[in-house]
C-alpha cells in the first residue's frame, strides 16, 4: 500500500487543520473566549494523522484529554469541535461534553476521555464487538505517556492479548505527563513492555509522519489479519502547555524552540513531499491557506452560536428512564 | 409456567435473551469456567453457577471467560456497548468495584450525556451484594446507593425468581447502562415463574401487600423480610403495605408518595449502611413532598455504619432482621392514632 | 338408624385455589337451607364469591367460622335432619377432622396441557370430566381457561369439558394470524379438529361469544347447543376505556381500576387477579397480539361484526345470558331477539355472570346441553 498524491494532500490538510484548529483555541482561549481549560495537541499532528490515514469509518479510536487531534484525523467535524469547545449547542455534543469529552460514534471516534488511561478498556471492547460481529475493523487506543504507566493500560494489554483482539495501543509519548517527566516516570520502555505482554511494540519518530504511517500500516494489517493486537511508542512533543494557562515552568530553556526549528512535523512533511517532487510547493500553499480560512469560518460559526438553553440541562441523560 | 429458582431465572433470562438477539455476549472470571485449563469446561458457570450451560450452547465466542483484570473487562464491555454489542458483564461481587469503578461511572454511564445524546450503551453488569454468607467485609456489601447516584445509571434489585427473570431480561433490552444487583442469599430461593420470555419495566414499584396502617417500603432481599413482618402482623391487627421499588434508578416515587400518604406511616428497610442510602433517600422524599400526612416520624430499618463483620455472631445483629423491623413497625404504629 | 348427614366443605374455584377464607355466613345453626341458596362469602386468593350450597336441608352445626381460612375441601357445615342426634353430629365431625388429608393440587387435580395447531404455535386447555358431547368454553379478550373457574367442574359432572386459552392469551401462542373472529374461529376449528371433537356445546364470553357465534354460522353441524354470554356481535357499543385501559395500564392500582369495571361488586376483584393479569401482560408477544385483536375486532372503538341479525339461521339451540349492569358491552343489546332464543338478564350483575351468577348460569348451560 501507497501513499498517492490524494492521500499525501489529504494528509496535508489534516495536519495543518489539526495545527490551525490548536493555534485559533490558544489564542481564543487566551483572549478568553473559551471557558474551562484545553489541552491542545499542536506539535503532535503526525501521530494522529499517521495513523488515522488508514482508517475508516468502521475502525474505532478511543483518544485523550488532548483530543483534538485524534478527532480531525478520525474525520470529526472541525466546525462542530469548535462549538463544542465553546459551549454551544450547535457544538458536535451539544456544548454538554467540551474539549476533553468530543466525540463522534458514527465515525468511530469513542471520544476524548478526561480520564488518563480511561481509553484503552474501551478500545478492547470496540476491538471485541469488530471481532464478535466480524467488521474487519480495528480499535485503536491513542494514550500518553502518563497514562502507559495506569493500571487500565496493562490489563488492557493483556486482554487484548489473551483475547488476541484488533486492537492497537498507540502510546504518544510528548516526554511530560503534565510536568512530569516521562524519563523518569515510565519504568522500563513501552516497547519492552509490549513485549512481555508477547505482542509486537515498536517505537517511532512521532516528528515524521512517514514514518508514523508506515509503523501503524504494519500494525493494523496485523490487526486485520487476525493476528492480534500491537504497541506503538510514538515520541514527539507538544508545543503548548499541558493546559492553556500552563507556564511550562518544567521544560528546559529553548525547549519548545529547538523542536519547532528542527523537528515540526508539517515542515518535515512539506520538505519531504517537495524534495521528492512527490506535490507542489503550491498544491501545499494552496491547502494551508483555504484550511486558515476554514478554520477562522469555524471560530465566527463558534463565536456567533447560541447556547443551550436550561431546557438542555436534563435531556441525554438516559435514552428512557 | 414452573418451579424456578433466582439462579434459574436469571440463567433462562440471559439465555433466553441470547437466543433472541445475537449482540447479546456474556463475560466475567470463571462465567464459564476452567477456560485454558486441563479439567472440565464450563467447570463453573459463574463463582456461583448462574451462567451455567450458557458456554456449551453459546460457544466461547459469546461466553467469554475474562482474566482477574475488573478495570479491563468491565471498561472492554462498556466499549463493546458502546460499538453495537450488548454485553452482560459479571462483576463477580459489588465489593469489587473499588478496582474498575471508572469504567462504570465515568464512561458507561456518562457517554451519552457527553456525547450530546449520540452514544447508546445498552451495557448490563451483574453483580453480587448482600450479607449473610460470613464472606466478611470485601464480599459482603449492599452498594447500590453508590451507583444509584450515578446519572446515567440504572440500578434494579430483583427481590425474587419472578423479578429476577422480568428485570434482567428488561435489563439486557435495554438501551442504557444497567447495574442488576444479584443478592446471593436468594439464589436458591423458588417460585413459579413463565417459561416464556418477559420484561419488567424499570421504575415501577410493585406493591406486594395493601394495608392501611404502616407502608414498608423495601429494597432487595429485605422485601421478603418485610412481607413476612406483614404477613405476621396481620394477627396483632396491623396492616401494612408493603413496596418494592423494583429499581433504584429510575426509583417510582409516585407509588412511595401515594401509598405512604394513604397509611400515613413510612418504615424504610435497606440493608446498606445507613449514610446517604435508599432509606434516607425515600425518608427525605417523603418529607419533601408529604410531610404533612404524616402520622409518625418516619422510622428507618437499615445495616449499623460499621464494615460487615466476618464472626457469625457478629453478622448476625448486622443484618436487618424481621424482628427489628417488626419493633419498627409497632413503634411508628403506637404513634399518631 | 340415623338419618342421613351431608357435610358443606369449601369448594375448589379454579386450579390455583389451595385454601379459601370464609368471610361471614349467611345464615346460623338451625336454618333450613336449599340447594343452590346463598349461605356464605368465600375470599380465595383470586376472587370473593357467594357460595351456594351444594345442598338441601338443616345446618346443624357450623364448623368453620366467620374469618377462619381452610383447606379446599375442609368441612365448613353439616346438614342433617331432625332424627340425627347431636352426639352422631359430633362423632361425625370428629371422624371427618381426624381423617381429613389435603388435597393435591398436581396429583388430584386436572393440570392444564398443550397442543399444537400449527408449527411453533400451541393452544393450551384445561379439560376435565366424561361424557359425550363436550362443553368447549370460550373466554373473552385478555381472559383464559380459568376464567371458567366456577363453572368448568361443575359442569364436568355430567360433560367432557374443555377451556382453552385462544391465541394471544395464557399458555397459548401469541401470535393471533389476522386477529379478526374469523382467525380466531379458525383457530377454534383446528383445536377442535386436533382434539377430535365432532360436536361440542360451546360456551362462549364476550368475544368468547362472537368466536363460538361465528363458529356456529361457519361448522353448524359441530355445534349442539350455543350459550352467549355477554356476546360480541349483538351491536356496536363496547367500553374502550375497558378495553385501552386493559391494555395500558401496567400497575396493579391503575389496572384494578379498569378490572373493576368487569363486576357488579368491585370487591370480587382479587389482588392476586390483578397481579396475574400483569404478569401475564408482560409476556413477550402479548402486547402486540392484543393491540392486534383490539383493532380487528373493535375498530375505532365500534364492534366489527354483526352478527345478531344471523342467528334465525342456527338451528342449535341458543341461549344469551347478560348482567344487568354490564359496563364492557350494554345489555340493551340482548333486547329484541326472536322468541326460540333464550334470553337471561340478571339483576345486579356485570360483565361476568359465569362468576357473579355462577351456579345460575352453570344450571342454564347445563340444562340447556340436556335439552338438545
Amino acid at each position: 500500500m501507497q501513499l498517492n498524491r490524494d492521500d499525501l494532500k489529504e494528509a496535508y490538510r489534516r495536519m495543518c487543520l489539526i495545527r490551525d484548529f490548536e493555534d485559533k483555541v490558544h489564542d481564543e482561549f487566551a483572549a478568553g473566549n473559551i471557558p474551562g481549560f484545553v489541552h491542545l495537541y499542536a506539535g503532535e499532528e503526525a501521530s494522529a494523522v499517521g495513523v488515522c490515514m488508514h482508517l475508516e469509518d468502521r475502525d474505532a479510536i478511543a483518544s485523550t484529554h488532548r483530543g483534538h487531534g485524534h478527532c480531525i484525523a478520525k474525520g470529526c467535524d472541525a466546525e462542530g469541535m469548535m462549538s463544542e469547545i465553546y459551549g454551544k449547542k450547535d457544538g458536535l455534543c451539544g456544548g454538554k461534553g467540551g474539549s476533553m469529552h468530543i466525540a463522534d460514534l458514527s465515525k468511530g471516534m469513542l471520544g476524548a476521555n478526561g480520564i488518563v488511561g480511561g481509553g484503552p478498556p474501551l478500545i478492547c471492547g470496540a476491538a471485541l464487538t469488530a471481532k464478535t460481529l466480524k467488521t474487519g475493523g480495528v480499535a485503536i487506543a491513542f494514550l500518553g505517556d502518563g497514562a502507559s504507566n495506569q493500571g487500565t493500560t496493562l490489563e488492557s494489554y493483556n486482554l487484548a492479548k489473551i483475547w488476541n483482539l484488533p486492537a492497537i495501543f498507540v502510546v504518544e509519548d510528548n516526554r511530560y505527563a503534565e510536568s512530569t517527566a516521562s524519563a523518569w516516570s515510565v519504568a522500563g520502555t513501552q516497547t519492552k513492555r509490549a513485549e512481555g505482554f508477547g505482542m509486537p511494540g515498536t517505537e517511532v519518530d512521532g516528528h515524521d509522519f512517514f514514518a508514523v504511517w508506515e509503523v501503524a500500516r504494519e500494525a493494523i494489517e496485523r490487526a486485520r489479519n487476525g493476528e492480534g493486537p500491537s504497541l506503538i511508542h510514538v515520541k514527539l512533543n507538544r508545543y503548548y502547555g499541558h493546559f492553556e494557562g500552563d507556564a511550562i515552568t518544567y521544560k528546559g530553556d529553548g525547549e519548545v524552540d529547538k523542536v519547532k526549528a528542527e523537528q515540526d512535523c508539517l515542515k518535515l512533511f512539506k520538505q519531504r513531499v517537495v524534495e521528492t517532487s512527490l506535490l507542489e510547493p503550491d498544491e501545499l500553499n494552496e491547502i494551508e491557506t483555504s484550511v486558515k480560512s476554514y478554520i477562522d469560518q469555524c471560530a465566527a460559526t463558534a463565536t456567533n452560536g447560541s447556547s443551550p438553553t436550561e431546557a438542555d440541562l436534563m435531556t441525554d441523560v438516559y435514552l428512557s428512564y | 409456567m414452573s418451579v424456578k429458582s433466582y439462579r434459574q431465572a436469571l440463567n433462562e433470562a440471559i439465555r433466553q435473551e441470547m437466543e433472541r438477539d445475537e449482540r447479546v455476549i456474556v463475560m466475567g472470571e470463571d462465567i464459564a469456567g476452567g477456560m485454558g485449563a486441563p479439567g472440565e469446561d464450563d467447570a463453573w458457570g459463574g463463582v456461583l453457577g448462574v451462567t451455567k450451560g450458557l458456554m456449551p450452547q453459546f460457544g466461547r465466542e459469546r461466553v467469554l471467560d475474562t482474566p482477574i483484570s475488573e478495570s479491563a473487562f468491565i471498561g472492554c464491555a462498556a466499549g463493546a456497548a458502546a460499538t453495537g454489542l450488548r454485553p452482560v458483564a459479571e462483576l463477580m461481587f459489588v465489593d469489587f468495584m473499588g478496582v474498575c469503578f471508572d469504567q462504570i461511572f465515568n464512561q458507561a454511564a456518562k457517554f451519552r450525556y457527553m456525547f450530546g445524546g449520540k452514544a447508546v450503551t445498552p451495557l448490563v453488569i451483574r453483580t453480587m451484594y448482600g450479607a449473610g454468607f460470613r464472606a466478611a467485609s470485601q464480599h459482603s456489601q449492599c452498594l447500590y446507593p453508590l451507583f444509584t447516584h450515578i446519572p446515567g445509571l440504572k440500578v434494579a434489585l430483583p427481590s425474587n425468581a419472578y423479578e429476577a427473570k422480568g428485570l434482567m431480561t428488561q435489563a439486557i433490552r435495554d438501551d442504557d447502562p444497567v447495574v442488576i444487583f444479584e443478592h446471593k442469599a436468594m439464589y436458591d430461593e423458588e417460585m413459579e415463574v413463565p417459561d416464556e420470555a418477559y420484561g419488567i419495566p424499570f421504575g415501577e414499584a410493585n406493591v406486594t401487600r395493601e394495608g392501611d396502617d404502616v407502608t414498608m417500603v423495601a429494597f432487595g432481599r429485605m422485601v421478603n423480610l418485610a412481607n413476612e413482618v406483614a404477613d405476621s402482623l396481620k394477627g396483632s391487627g396491623i396492616s401494612c403495605t408493603v413496596v418494592d421499588p423494583r429499581t433504584t434508578s429510575p426509583l417510582d416515587e409516585e407509588t412511595i408518595l401515594e401509598t405512604v400518604s394513604e397509611t400515613g406511616r413510612l418504615v424504610v428497610i435497606d440493608e446498606a449502611h445507613p449514610r446517604c442510602n435508599m432509606a434516607t433517600d425515600v425518608s427525605a422524599l417523603v418529607s419533601q413532598e408529604i410531610f404533612s400526612d404524616l402520622k409518625a416520624p418516619v422510622k428507618m430499618v437499615t445495616a449499623p455504619h460499621c464494615p460487615v463483620p466476618f464472626s457469625p455472631a457478629l453478622e448476625d445483629v448486622y443484618i436487618p432482621s424481621t424482628a427489628k423491623i417488626e419493633a419498627a413497625v409497632r413503634e411508628v404504629v403506637g404513634k399518631g392514632h | 338408624m340415623s338419618g342421613q348427614i351431608d357435610p358443606i366443605v369449601m369448594p375448589k374455584w379454579g386450579l390455583a385455589m389451595e385454601e379459601g377464607m370464609l368471610v361471614e355466613w349467611q345464615i346460623e345453626e338451625g336454618t333450613q337451607i336449599e340447594k343452590g341458596q346463598e349461605i356464605a362469602d368465600i375470599e380465595t386468593t383470586k376472587i370473593t364469591n357467594i357460595f351456594e350450597s351444594p345442598t338441601s336441608g338443616q345446618i346443624r352445626r357450623i364448623v368453620t367460622s366467620d374469618g377462619e381460612t381452610v383447606p379446599v375441601g375442609f368441612l365448613l357445615a353439616v346438614c342433617a335432619g331432625d332424627d340425627v342426634s347431636d352426639a352422631d353430629i359430633d362423632s361425625y365431625v370428629e371422624d371427618f377432622k381426624a381423617n381429613f388429608v389435603l388435597e393435591e393440587t398436581a396429583a388430584g387435580g386436572a393440570a392444564p396441557e398443550s397442543v399444537e395447531i400449527a408449527p411453533g404455535q400451541s393452544i393450551r386447555y384445561l379439560t376435565m370430566g366424561n361424557g359425550d358431547t363436550p362443553i368447549v368454553f370460550v373466554h373473552g379478550f385478555g381472559g383464559g381457561f380459568d376464567n371458567w373457574m366456577l363453572n368448568q367442574e361443575a359442569l364436568s359432572e355430567d360433560h367432557k369439558t374443555y377451556a382453552i386459552d385462544l391465541p394471544g392469551h395464557g399458555g397459548s401462542t401469541k401470535q393471533v394470524g389476522e386477529g379478526d373472529l374469523a382467525a380466531m374461529t379458525g383457530t377454534l376449528h383446528d383445536f377442535m379438529s386436533i382434539m377430535k371433537i365432532e360436536r361440542a356445546h360451546l360456551v362462549g364470553h364476550s368475544m368468547g361469544g362472537g368466536i363460538a357465534l361465528n363458529f356456529a354460522f361457519d361448522h353448524p353441524g359441530q355445534v349442539a347447543s350455543l350459550s352467549l354470554i355477554a356476546p360480541v356481535g349483538f351491536g356496536t357499543e363496547i367500553n374502550m376505556d375497558y378495553i385501552d385501559g386493559f391494555i395500558s395500564q401496567t400497575r396493579a392500582k391503575k389496572l384494578r381500576a379498569v378490572l373493576e369495571l368487569l363486576v357488579n361488586d368491585p370487591a370480587a376483584i382479587s389482588t392476586d387477579m390483578v397481579e396475574d393479569i400483569i404478569k401475564y401482560k408482560r409476556l413477550d408477544g402479548v402486547g402486540v397480539a392484543l393491540g392486534q385483536l383490539r383493532d380487528k375486532i373493535m375498530p375505532e372503538g365500534r364492534q366489527a361484526s354483526q352478527l345478531k341479525d344471523r342467528l334465525d339461521d342456527l338451528v342449535a339451540p341458543v341461549q344469551v345470558i347478560w348482567g344487568r349492569n354490564d359496563q364492557i358491552i350494554p345489555s340493551s343489546h340482548a333486547e329484541g331477539l326472536s322468541g326460540r332464543i333464550n334470553v337471561q338478564v340478571y339483576d345486579d350483575t356485570g360483565h361476568m355472570p359465569h362468576l357473579e351468577r355462577a351456579s345460575e348460569v352453570n344450571t342454564l348451560i347445563g340444562d340447556l346441553a340436556a335439552s338438545v
